[in-house]
């Protein structure tokens, strides 16, 4: 392939959207324009209380509502667990355990006769006590979720590398803090949906917005008792996905038990108060950390002690430890580290995953106490990091294969770039008057290509050329907004020679795509690229060995470029690919070009201690935040963030630059405003009016830069950027307020409220 | 649930006649029995932006105007934007700038963007910002969005 390493211009290129023009005319269809011939609408009755026992349903007022085709409940549908604890079912029987625990539901003519059914259902409910505090729910003797269980503990993670008290015993410095994590949500602009569709066969097709199909149709077939092969999901538009797609949740199995009961297609949508109260959320923590470094800064030993609230039911939440400790074992070189975390069961809301998948849980604490630990030390905190950085090579404690790293030309990097030595010794000076300024740093690792948490990570790719040289790439990848598309086709079109602009992709129907993990763990470019890569090599190969029979030259002669064949050694067109296509079909060996192939990453699956290198490659960022706090009314406005991302070779500039400056937005709201209040087990603020996203004016100017290691499995070098972004910007900005203020926060959002309060009472620790 | 009456309306310039409930918001006829789908539904409360529409060439929410306040008046959707198949100076830069990720929030941003450029056709970074805050966006940190108003004005500068 080594000729082929040569860039033609493709990758690396500011090659806009390929689907944009469909998003900016209105015309692509999300779930919501989804609609087919005869179809009903259905709607969910969810809990009133957070912990009962359902004693009555009512129906019949509901039944009796005109246009209504089918009104189910747990008693009407087979109630299969599942979820990662196995602990959900589609309907609730004889409890209900969280708010949105799902009662029961209604097929009808329209959405608004649907829902008005539901509010004539009447459910009977017997209130039991409930335990919304994770701390409580943590103690022995404590009201138990599930009655059945020993205590609330729902899982268990213990990792360690190396000696800590031996680390300990090293130190000359140890600091030690409790940190608070709250609850946040995706809040997609697209809600929810699905639809769901029986043939005369008992085949179903799922319109859906899931971001794992494949493993979506596998899980669904036993939920639902159909066949997975007899399982067609089809992928809408999604608007918005950032990881809270990655589950069933239970108003997607009954969609299928309504579907069933009525012999019609059913469609649910979530409107705006569902999607607040409904979804998941990100999964909630409370951080013991203790860390010690010696007088040079070289750090001892971390250790980690996490307890997380599991809400009602499992999903992917309550396996954020297993991302956590990598960052609290590899983030920065520490010798000996120590990571426990009890998930337990209480009655609120349940999380789910979420761009970065409890990285910026972690993070935070770590990134936050660092700059203590500098202070402490008397070092500058950008010297701390860069002192206990990893280089390209290393292997981590937990056997974490760092084989591009470029954490510290990331630390530099952003140093420079924001200005950091002149404006870290002027805030040093506090200010006159009730505006302060602050600069503040934090890093990040996080995986690059996904995480062997499946026996395959892999992804598969159809590549056809055909007979007028355009060229289709069916690739198992899910598209959410994040380009995959573009750069799957950028990489495709180096490869081959053909333009990007020839390509389609086809990438949202299991019946077409060959099988995928999906999109999750910033894997897509990396993996899905590679496959890509592999495909269009060997319709290359396959291009040129039948122009060389067609041409009567050897095929070593011969290069594409542009669409055309050349000959190598002065670019002098020969023939084109769509003529070598045709003359394949017609004359000579009776062939198409359609190639497959399948890419399995070099990662491993871990051991039970959870040591192994989980993803064959890891992305790097370190960002500054710049910030003014006026101390009076507790308002922070970030001035400045510098985003520096090591993320390989860019295959997209502006694609990747749109994934910093949005993953920069999503982490200013989880360090600022975003709050989903929660309390006895009600989510208080379901509105966009209430939960508070970052709005244009209110963004700060963002400068980022790209430090361009060449991964050597990446294709083309690129490693994945999906989730980097999002995932270091909170303790940056605690950093910068720290600064600013003299006041160290453990928990979040900052929200001015808040810090007015905190502030006033004066110096110190939160 | 109560009867329809014809509410007629003059949408991306043609005359139309579309069946409207008394409580009918724009956003509901425009997504139902126009079949203009490009208008979303992010809140149906006016927080998002996804619905904005241009009501006699200003900016509106469609998701809180009654549709019987804009009888006889003049609707302009994403989908009256582009003619032919040539997308809009506004929608070419969307584009071009990779303003667009999931795409939800963008046929709203288009039509807030295109009622900013015709009160202002060279706005600052700033007031670029100032004219979207009414559309929020998941995805993107709204960067590309304002590079993107950018450059359209200054495509409407070279091209009056």
């Amino acid at each position: 392939m080594s000729e082929s390493t040569r860039p033609r211009g493709a990758v690396g290129a500011p090659i806009p959207k390929l689907d944009a023009p469909e998003r900016v005319t209105g015309r692509i269809r999300y779930i919501h324009e989804i609609g087919l011939p005869r179809m009903l609408h259905g709607a969910v009755l969810r809990a009133e209380v957070p912990h009962a026992r359902i004693v009555r349903v009512d129906t019949s007022r509901a039944l009796s509502l005109p246009g209504v085709r089918a009104v189910l409940t747990g008693a009407d549908v087979p109630l299969v667990p599942f979820g990662h604890g196995r602990d959900n079912t589609a309907l609730k029987a004889d409890f209900v355990r969280c708010i949105r625990d799902e009662v029961a539901a209604v097929a009808a003519d329209t959405e608004e006769i649907a829902r008005e059914a539901c509010r004539r259902i009447r459910v009977e409910y017997e209130p039991l006590p409930a335990i919304f505090d994770p701390e409580e729910a943590a103690r022995p003797g404590a009201l138990r979720v599930w009655p059945e269980r020993e205590d609330n503990l729902a899982f268990n993670y213990h990792y360690d590398h190396g000696d800590v008290a031996a680390g300990e015993a090293e130190s000359d410095a140890v600091v030690e803090g409790t940190y608070r994590l709250h609850y946040v949500t995706h809040a997609c602009l697209g809600t929810s949906g699905i639809v769901a569709a029986f043939d005369s066969d008992g085949r179903l097709t799922l319109h859906s917005v899931t971001q794992v199909p494949f493993l979506y149709r596998r899980d669904m077939s036993r939920i639902v008792g159909v066949p997975p092969e007899h399982i067609r999901v089809i992928q809408a538009a999604i608007g918005g996905g950032f990881g809270s797609k990655l589950d069933i949740y239970p108003y997607e199995p009954i969609a299928i038990f309504l579907a069933r009961a009525t012999g019609r297609p059913v469609r649910i949508l979530f409107d705006r108060g569902e999607e607040f109260r409904d979804s998941p959320t990100r999964q909630p923590a409370i951080v013991h950390l203790r860390s010690g470094a010696r007088r040079d800064g070289t750090l001892t030993f971390r250790t980690a002690r996490l307890l997380l609230d599991n809400g009602a039911h499992t999903s992917w939440g309550a396996t954020t430890p297993f991302v956590m400790m990598q960052t609290f074992s590899s983030l920065y070189r520490v010798p000996h580290a120590a990571f426990d975390a009890e998930v337990v069961y209480t009655h609120n809301p349940y999380a789910g995953s979420f761009r970065g998948y409890g990285n910026l849980q972690a993070t935070f604490p770590i990134e936050v106490q660092l700059d203590e630990l500098a202070e402490s030390l008397g070092i500058d905190p950008l010297e701390l990091r860069l002192r206990n950085a990893q280089v390209p090579g290393e292997v981590t404690g937990q056997g974490l294969v760092f084989q591009s790293c470029g954490l510290a030309e990331c630390l530099r990097t952003a140093a420079a770039a924001s200005g950091w030595e002149e404006k870290r010794r002027a805030y040093a000076q506090a200010g006159e008057g009730p505006l302060r300024r602050g600069i503040g740093m934090a890093s990040m690792v996080h995986t690059g290509g996904g995480a062997k948490i499946y026996h395959s990570d892999g992804c598969g790719t159809v590549l056809t050329v055909d007979d007028f040289g355009s060229v289709t790439l069916v690739t198992g990848a899910t598209e959410i907004g994040q380009g995959s598309e573009t750069v799957l086709a950028q990489i495709a079109a180096e490869e081959l020679g053909i333009p990007v602009d020839r390509f389609t992709v086809v990438n949202s129907d299991t019946q077409v795509k060959p099988w995928d993990v999906g999109v999750h763990a910033s894997r897509t470019t990396f993996i899905a690229g590679n496959a890509a890569r592999m495909a269009a090599n060997k319709a290359r190969r396959k291009l040129l060995d039948a122009a060389a029979e067609q041409l009567g030259v050897p095929a070593g002669d011969l290069e594409i470029r542009d669409g055309d064949v050349v000959r190598a050694s002065d670019g002098k067109v020969l023939t084109d690919v769509g003529r070598v296509v045709r003359k394949l079909h017609f004359a000579t060996r009776y062939d198409v070009v359609t190639t497959t192939a399948y890419y399995e990453p070099p990662s491993a699956m871990q051991d039970p201690g959870f040591k192994g290198n989980v993803s064959p490659t890891y992305s790097f960022a370190t960002h500054v935040v710049e910030v003014e706090v006026d101390v009076e009314t507790g308002v922070i406005r970030p001035l400045r963030v510098t985003a520096v991302h090591d993320a390989g070779r860019v295959i997209n500039p502006l694609g990747a630059l749109g994934q910093v400056e949005g993953g920069v937005a999503m982490g200013l709201g989880y360090a600022m405003t975003e709050d989903l209040v929660i309390r006895e087990g009600r989510v208080l603020n379901g509105s966009f009016r209430d939960y508070k996203l970052f709005t244009a004016p209110e963004m700060p100017e963002v400068d980022v830069r790209w430090v361009e290691t060449a991964d050597p499995d990446g294709p083309f070098g690129a490693k994945g950027i999906g989730e980097a972004p999002a995932i270091c910007i909170a303790p940056a900005v605690v950093n910068a307020v720290y600064q600013a203020t003299g006041r160290r926060f453990r928990s979040l959002p900052l929200r001015p409220e808040r810090v007015a309060l905190e502030l006033a009472r004066g110096e110190g620790e939160e | 649930m109560s009867s329809t009456a014809d509410l007629d309306l003059v949408v991306n310039g043609e005359r139309v006649t579309a069946p409207a409930r008394p409580g009918d918001t724009l956003l509901d006829v425009l997504r139902g029995p126009l079949g203009l789908t490009g208008a979303k539904a992010g809140c149906r409360e006016g927080e998002c932006g996804a619905c904005t529409v241009l009501l006699d060439g200003l900016a509106v929410n469609a998701c809180l105007t009654l549709a019987w306040t804009c009888a006889g008046r003049e609707v302009v959707t994403v989908e009256g934007l582009s003619r032919d198949g040539v997308l809009s100076p506004v929608q070419r830069a969307f584009v071009d700038a990779w303003a667009v990720q999931c795409g939800f929030c963008t046929p709203g941003m288009v039509l807030q963007a295109t009622a900013l450029l015709a009160r202002n056709p060279d706005p600052t970074p700033e007031e670029a910002r100032r004219g979207i805050e009414g559309n929020l966006c998941r995805c993107t940190g709204y960067g590309r969005i304002v590079e993107a108003i950018r450059a359209a004005a200054a495509a409407g500068r070279a091209n009056p």
